[in-house]
């Protein structure tokens, strides 16, 4: 399905962009696997897709940081020779009631969660722009459409993710590059472990398919938009959340 | 001189699928020769792998007829 085509997957160590990495490189594409701070789990990601038969690279790099990103670009595009798939995925939370809300927990999350967003769109778009050809898949959230309470500066920024999406779909769509976001629900991974137990029994209440979804739930829509199949489908926010908003 | 003109002429008619005596110096690539916002960084793109320079943002936005770009190659070149 993704034979011959090359990826980036941010903040692809663990959780979600680990599980989307693994499916990319499962369905034949060559993957570099982009980390801040986690390279020992980033190595394991990389071993376990080359143990696969498929090439794939660790890349660190701060999404938050242009000089870090463009640095990365470059090296993905130098070590494979084209860049055919995005993900945006790297994503931090630090949660607090606004009123509670310190400025440097709001910039720290806007900075990581939105700007990254922009700045690794930035460095792609040249290569994808050249290509005549790219894919760019947004990880946002489900509570970006909902709002959340407690999470001021991480529905902010993947609120902003989804008009960026749609934004930088219109500018790019003469150049054969669709962009689209993916909004999950309430994924089991650590970002999720750590919630109380009180709050995750009554997010269940909310979903009609009354369980928590997977990484590899994300990973197989990632896959498809990834893909040639999906070439008529842009500037689309698809939830992936068991029905829990509609 | 000439070459730099010649090139870059080159690179406007593939680009942008005008007709060569259209582009003149003062020709402006909106106005004259139907290009748009993202035809225009296209064409800086281009011209930056054709002569090996970078051209910085806020050169690029500065960029708006042919001459403008014969002359910026021209000073940046050596």
């Amino acid at each position: 399905m993704l034979n011959g085509k090359t990826a980036l997957v941010t903040g692809a160590s663990r959780g979600i962009g680990r599980a989307i990495a693994l499916e990319l490189a499962k369905n034949g594409a060559k993957v570099a696997v982009n980390y801040a701070g986690s390279e020992a789990k980033a190595k394991e990601v990389v071993e376990e897709i080359i143990a696969m038969g498929q090439e794939a690279i660790a890349v660190q790099a701060n999404v938050a940081d242009s000089e870090s990103v463009t640095g990365m670009v470059k090296r993905v595009i130098e070590e494979f020779g084209s860049l055919d798939i995005l993900v945006n995925n790297a994503g931090i939370t630090k949660d607090n009631l606004l009123i509670r809300m310190k400025e440097d927990e709001w910039d720290a999350v806007l900075d990581t969660n939105l700007k990254g967003v922009f700045l690794c769109t930035k460095a792609v778009s040249r290569q994808m722009m050249k290509q005549r050809k790219g894919r760019i898949i947004n990880i946002s959230s489900i509570v970006g459409v909902s709002g959340n309470p407690g999470q001021a500066n991480y529905v902010a920024a993947k609120a902003g993710v989804i008009g960026l999406t749609k934004t930088t779909a219109k500018e790019l769509a003469s150049r054969n590059i669709t962009v689209n976001a993916v909004a999950p629900g309430f994924i089991d991974t650590e970002m999720t472990e750590v919630l109380d137990e009180n709050v995750k029994g009554e997010m269940l209440k909310a979903i009609p398919l009354a369980r928590l979804g997977s990484t590899e739930d994300i990973a197989s829509l990632v896959t498809f938009l990834a893909g040639d199949s999906s070439s008529y489908i842009t500037g689309q926010t698809i939830n992936v959340d068991g029905g829990m908003v509609m | 001189m000439a070459d730099v003109i010649e090139r870059v002429s080159k690179i406007v008619v593939d680009r942008l699928g005008v007709d060569a005596a259209e582009v003149k110096p003062e020709a402006s690539f909106k106005e004259d020769l139907g290009a748009d916002s993202l035809d225009v960084v296209e064409l800086v793109m281009e011209l930056e792998d054709e002569f090996d320079l970078e051209i910085s943002d806020e050169d690029a936005e500065k960029i708006t007829t042919v001459g403008d770009v014969v002359n910026y190659i021209n000073s940046n070149n050596n």
